[in-house]
């Protein structure tokens, strides 16, 4: 055993060590004036001491910036009076670390074979006064996740080797199924009248395997059953809502719709695009960093498996947390502070996005206390793929089924039925198997050359390895067919799995294909050559049967029909009862300028510059319009634009909605108005809503309660309602429910949360459109009809209220609205666009100054009203839905007013050169005068960490 | 005439190398994206091309440090024909990866055995993964073939390691080619203008003949006018500052073909 431990010179600036200082500070202890970052590497292995010499210097060591020790690193010497603690933070046995694998592969390049196994950590060099409680905050609050880590005291001795597995047929009794897999009532009087039918017990593999595809994750059993809400029945609650309005739409243009792991749509004719988000918060809430890496990995995997495979070109990432200055004494027990999350959340997407190339071009992060426990990661991926490849592929019998990319271990086991639950204290530590730490650069290599299997036509189908790992993937490939799967072929990480441990785990970065007997050798050829792992493990029969054999031995054998349609149908009774908060009571201040720049200052709509700048955004090329946009490229832009065929002109829009605030009011405004939120964010920036597409991803607390069910049913509803009307199809979903956490007999819930994602075609992007003002001198419009809407406002917020006026949605106004809207984009008559949302004229109008550098001067009086709103503040800081602000240049006025004809708007002001923001309230008299600097400041300054 | 042939190298972790290509082809070059294996196994022949790119990306996950690994990769395993391609006149062009791999095989500056490296990319001073525009300056001193005739340059950088750090005041072999600077062209200065805290503000080098050549900005990221992040307020220009680069390869390769 080998131990080098790597440093920085002493003379070179440790920017990890710094970050690590603020955030020592930022815990409240100031006597910490610098840390420093020691890598080390245990290497176990016989090495000579000129063998060892090589690795170093060629290897793990920078010449340039880096020195090293053999052994342990020394104590620094510091000045007198100055205090050093080292820290040593290693993995936990079990947890695979993806550098050892890479550092296996240069070892071999340099010439050094037979090691046997390599182990890195990191020390931390702490330099202040520091009590032992103080040490220990930062080692559990900010070096050390115990679910993956650990404090080294001592030098371990040796590397723990993994158990030994011995085959025993383990079959189970029926009545013990329940403890284990959580199955209902009703599904285990089903299960048991299968399995007396076929005259013998169920072994584990077969009841995992029922346990997986029957889970909430997989098969969606809430938004399937049959609900009673008053005296209305609806049987099978997303097929009455979601799917039925793309049914009724029949667009011509959706390819492939709730059939595919994405829906697909077209994009010119030639090429498709399809479009997946996906949730994976209850391992956030764990472990940050890897559960939102293996999140965003997670979702790449659903465009690559759909149709016959398509090229991922742009994440989405929206978070919500609790607010980042939440106190630390208050934090239940268990919980990681939200700051942590945040950091460790934008981290784990960042790092695993970035490698994979793909850039991060849209999202959001919202804030609530109620996020605390159960924080909500939601990450989506587009993707590319010819419009010919756009259908579900098919495999015949005989073809074979090939587990490509990653191999198999003992990673997140359990994550579907995991995620599935509620949170509970002690959560952290039972669910220590189901986070796993993403490899991305094995997931890279996989996309890579599965683009060219795909090209060559070298496999029938492919699906992705997720949820439920081998056992949701290979019985939802083979439910038309039959398959049988040999799981001792599977290559594993290490030795010591079981075969149902083999089958349920969800290791990261593997896909599924069916491949011609006829194809084999040339796929197999293909991925050695770029050295992706690729094993045939089984057949597709035509017996309709699910079939595993491990070392000979049949470990499960399930009608497949029983698998699939075997679940039954659950009921469920819901309520709904319309909460009256009540209405604010304030006076409307004099002066609303504290108010905008508490708005602006607040952490929902303050610049997250901070997340978006740490995400590659650039690479593949093809942003027109990127996140941050304006004078100084820091504003915030509406939606994202990409060209994804480069020598093209055709673009894609990509805008989300979300305001679980207005939820607490009325869970169908709330999702009206998510609705209206993105496709305004589509128009905003140049887009029209010829071709729209949306999916719906639905986090809810626990559906068992008949008052929760009762809001998931209104959010449905209204998602038929709006998408009716604006003709925007829903391609796909995903629900995460049971988003709850039980906290000293407290039951914290997540708000109900909805997050719209759009997707709009361009035909050309020259006509992009950026929120920024441009021109002094230019006249501002008001585009849309405002309402005393503040229920679940931020203006609202920040008076701790939440109001009972929730902004509603009239679709028929708003398609008008916006289809003349997106003509005069079109024409080129529009020079910045900003749609109205959190903050309304106010947020919007300070937004589009600051971010093109130019004043503005602002009447309220004009502002075209839906009802009698006698306040400034409320007219300033409505939320009303379908609203615009429009930037016009004097010589386009009249070509604009003519084509808006009939549609509610004014101008309310001017842009001007003076660098401030002036608005005059009903009674003429100026109720806002700030500087940009000032506006600007308010909003940057929260998350400039 | 023949057209100039680039291979862009691929390997575990590339990310840039589709953009890259089209880059390529846009200047009228023919493009190969080449696996490494292929190149180790003798599949593909670097000598039948005139130019060699290794693209942005995170080869072989960063770990350890930034493209270490496939620079151990390349001096280990195609390091005689890497100086065949340079000694018949080939082009290396090293971009965001591309630079941290060549300074990490001896490339840039060539080292001759045994010499110590004394130029590298450290980590960025703001601790973060950078991904903004900047503004870049030619030093006209330089032999660098790929900005000739280029005065300023503005391009998109992402990177975490980006930082240039030397351990010597002057380097046998090497010229810096490229210099952060502000808005108005001046290069004495700070964050965020130098994303990551560079040494004497170097943004990119290249070896004494100019025909190696690496940058940390990505010139394959604005090829065409709606790639520049104002161009809503400005205007799009048919190409974008990056494609002069590009073309000045070709068109350099050409005529010495």
């Amino acid at each position: 055993m080998h131990k080098v431990e790597v440093s920085l010179k002493k003379h070179l600036p440790d920017a990890r060590g710094l970050g690590l200082v603020r955030d020592i500070h930022d815990l409240g202890i100031p006597s910490v004036s610098n840390v420093r970052v020691v890598d080390i590497y245990r290497v176990d292995a016989e090495l000579t001491p000129e063998a060892l010499e090589l690795v170093c210097r060629r290897l793990l060591v920078d010449p340039v910036t880096q020195e090293y020790w053999h052994g342990q690193y020394p104590r620094p010497e510091g000045e007198a009076g100055t205090e050093h603690h080292s820290v040593e933070v290693a993995y936990n046995a079990g947890v695979t670390d993806p550098i050892e694998d890479t550092i296996i592969k240069a070892l071999k390049d340099l010439g050094v074979v037979d090691i046997r196994a390599i182990k890195t950590a990191k020390r931390y060099l702490i330099e202040g006064q520091l009590n032992a409680l103080e040490l220990e905050a930062i080692c559990s609050k900010l070096l050390v996740n115990p679910i993956i880590q650990h404090v080294v005291r001592e030098e371990p001795v040796a590397f723990p080797e993994n158990p030994r597995y011995e085959f025993t047929l383990k079959e189970l009794d029926i009545t013990q199924a329940e403890q284990q897999f959580g199955f209902s009532k009703d599904e285990l009087k089903a299960i048991s009248a299968y399995f007396q039918k076929q005259g013998r017990n169920p072994t584990d593999a077969e009841l995992e395997t029922l346990a997986q595809t029957w889970s909430e994750h997989c098969v969606h059993k809430t938004f399937k059953a049959k609900i009673k809400l008053g005296e209305t029945i609806i049987d099978n609650l997303i097929k009455n809502t979601i799917m039925k309005v793309t049914e009724e739409l029949n667009k011509p243009w959706c390819l492939s719709v709730f059939a595919d792991n994405a829906g697909v749509i077209d994009l010119d004719g030639r090429w498709a695009l399809c479009f997946k988000v996906e949730t994976h918060n209850h391992p956030s809430a764990i472990e940050p960093y890897g559960g939102a890496a293996t999140g965003i990995g997670g979702v790449v995997r659903d465009p690559l498996g759909t149709g016959l495979g398509a090229k991922p070109i742009l994440n989405t990432d929206v978070f919500c947390f609790a607010p980042p200055d939440f106190p630390y004494e208050k934090l239940p027990k268990g919980v990681l502070h939200p700051r942590r999350i945040f950091k460790g959340v934008r981290a784990g997407v960042a790092d695993y996005g970035n490698r994979l190339g793909i850039p991060t071009l849209n999202g959001a992060v919202l804030f609530d206390d109620r996020y605390l426990a159960n924080p909500l990661v939601f990450c989506g991926t587009l993707g590319l793929l010819p419009k010919e490849l756009a259908p579900r592929g098919q495999q015949q019998p005989g073809d074979l089924v090939v587990l490509v990319g990653g191999k198999t271990g003992r990673d997140g086991i359990h994550g579907v039925t995991f995620a599935s639950e509620q949170l509970t204290e002690e959560s952290s530590a039972s669910s220590y198997s189901s986070v796993q730490i993403g490899n991305p650069i094995v997931e890279k290599k996989l996309i890579d050359i599965l683009l060219q299997a795909r090209d060559r036509q070298l496999y029938s189908r492919i699906t992705d390895c997720g949820g439920g790992g081998l056992s949701s993937a290979v019985g939802e490939m083979g439910a038309s067919t039959g398959v049988r799967v040999y799981l001792d072929k599977v290559p594993l990480k290490y030795a010591g799995l079981s075969y149902t441990e083999i089958w349920v785990s969800e290791s990261q970065e593997r896909m599924l294909l069916a491949v011609p007997p006829e194809c084999a050798t040339e796929l197999l050829d293909l991925f050695a050559s770029e050295d992706v792992e690729a094993v045939v493990i089984g057949e597709f029969t035509g017996e309709r049967r699910l079939e595993l054999l491990y070392q000979g031995n049949l470990v499960c054998d399930l009608d497949m029909e029983f698998l699939h349609d075997g679940l039954p149908q659950i009921e469920r009774e819901a309520v709904w009862t319309q909460p009256r908060p009540s209405e604010p009571d304030f006076t409307c201040p004099q002066d609303l300028g504290e108010a905008l720049l508490q708005i602006l200052g607040s952490w929902n709509v303050c610049s997250k510059e901070w997340v978006i700048r740490q995400y590659d955004h650039e690479v593949q090329g093809a942003s027109v319009l990127k996140p941050l946009v304006g004078k100084d490229n820091d504003g915030p832009g509406d939606a994202a634009i990409i060209r994804p065929v480069l020598n093209s002109e055709g673009g894609v829009i990509v805008a989300c909605g979300i305001n679980p605030r207005y939820g607490e009011i009325d869970p169908y405004w709330m999702a009206a108005s998510a609705i209206d939120e993105a496709l305004r964010q589509i128009i905003a920036v140049g887009g029209n809503l010829t071709k729209v597409a949306l999916l719906d991803n639905f986090c809810w607390g626990n559906v068992q309660q008949p008052d929760i069910l009762g809001a998931l049913v209104r959010a449905a509803q209204a998602c038929y309602d709006m998408a009716t009307i604006y003709e925007t199809p829903f391609i796909s979903g995903k629900d995460s429910l049971y988003n709850e956490f039980e906290y000293e007999g407290k039951v914290i819930s997540i708000p109900h949360t909805l997050l719209i994602s759009a997707i709009g075609v361009m035909e050309d992007v020259n006509r992009a459109v950026s929120m920024d003002f441009k021109q002094a001198g230019d006249i501002i419009y008001l585009v849309g009809t405002t309402q005393n809407e503040l229920g679940g406002s931020e203006y609202l917020r920040i008076h701790s209220l939440i109001g009972n006026s929730v902004p509603r949605v009239n679709p028929h106004h708003g398609k008008e609205l916006m289809d003349r809207l997106s003509v005069a984009t079109a024409k080129g008559l529009v020079r910045a666009c900003h749609d109205l949302s959190e903050g309304g004229i106010g947020v919007a109008v300070a937004e589009m100054a600051f971010a093109g550098g130019l004043g503005a001067l602002v009447h309220l009086k004009p502002v075209p009203l839906g009802e009698p709103v006698a306040r400034d503040d409320f007219i300033l800081f409505s939320e009303s839905n379908s609203r615009f602000l429009v930037e016009v240049a004097p010589e386009s006025e009249d070509e604009f007013l003519e084509i808006m004809k009939g549609i509610s708007l004014a101008t309310i002001g001017q842009v001007t050169g003076s660098g401030v923001l002036e608005i005059y309230g009903l009674n003429g008299q100026r109720i806002l005068h700030k500087s940009l600097g000032e506006l600007k400041e308010a909003w940057q300054k929260p998350i400039r960490w | 005439m023949a057209k100039v042939r680039t291979l862009i190298i691929r390997a575990p972790g590339t990310n840039c190398d589709a953009e890259t290509a089209f880059a390529f082809q846009q200047a009228g070059a023919i493009v190969s994206r080449v696996h490494v294996n292929q190149l180790i196994r003798r599949q593909e022949q670097l000598s039948n091309h005139q130019i060699l790119v290794i693209p942005g990306g995170f080869t072989y996950g960063d770990d350890i440090s930034a493209g270490k690994v496939l620079a151990n990769e390349l001096r280990l395993k195609l390091g005689e024909d890497i100086r065949n391609f340079i000694d018949s006149g080939g082009l290396i062009l090293g971009i965001c990866n591309g630079l941290q791999v060549l300074v990490k095989a001896g490339i840039l500056p060539r080292l001759s055995n045994g010499k110590e490296q004394t130029i590298t990319l450290a980590a960025n001073d703001s601790g973060k993964f950078e991904c903004r525009w900047v503004y870049l300056k030619v030093n006209e001193d330089s032999p660098c073939l790929f900005t000739k005739g280029i005065d300023r340059l503005y391009l998109p950088v992402a990177n975490g390691e980006g930082k240039v750090v030397t351990s010597a005041d002057t380097f046998s072999g090497l010229s810096i080619a490229l210099y952060y600077t502000d808005e108005q062209g001046n290069t004495n200065v700070g964050y965020p203008h130098n994303p990551s805290g560079s040494e004497k503000n170097i943004a990119g080098i290249c070896d004494t003949s100019g025909r190696i050549f690496a940058l940390m900005p990505h010139p394959e990221r604005h090829i065409r006018g709606t790639q520049h992040p104002r161009w809503t307020r400005e205007g799009a220009k048919k190409y974008g500052d990056g494609f002069q680069i590009f073309l000045n390869a070709v068109r350099w390769a050409a005529k010495s073909m």
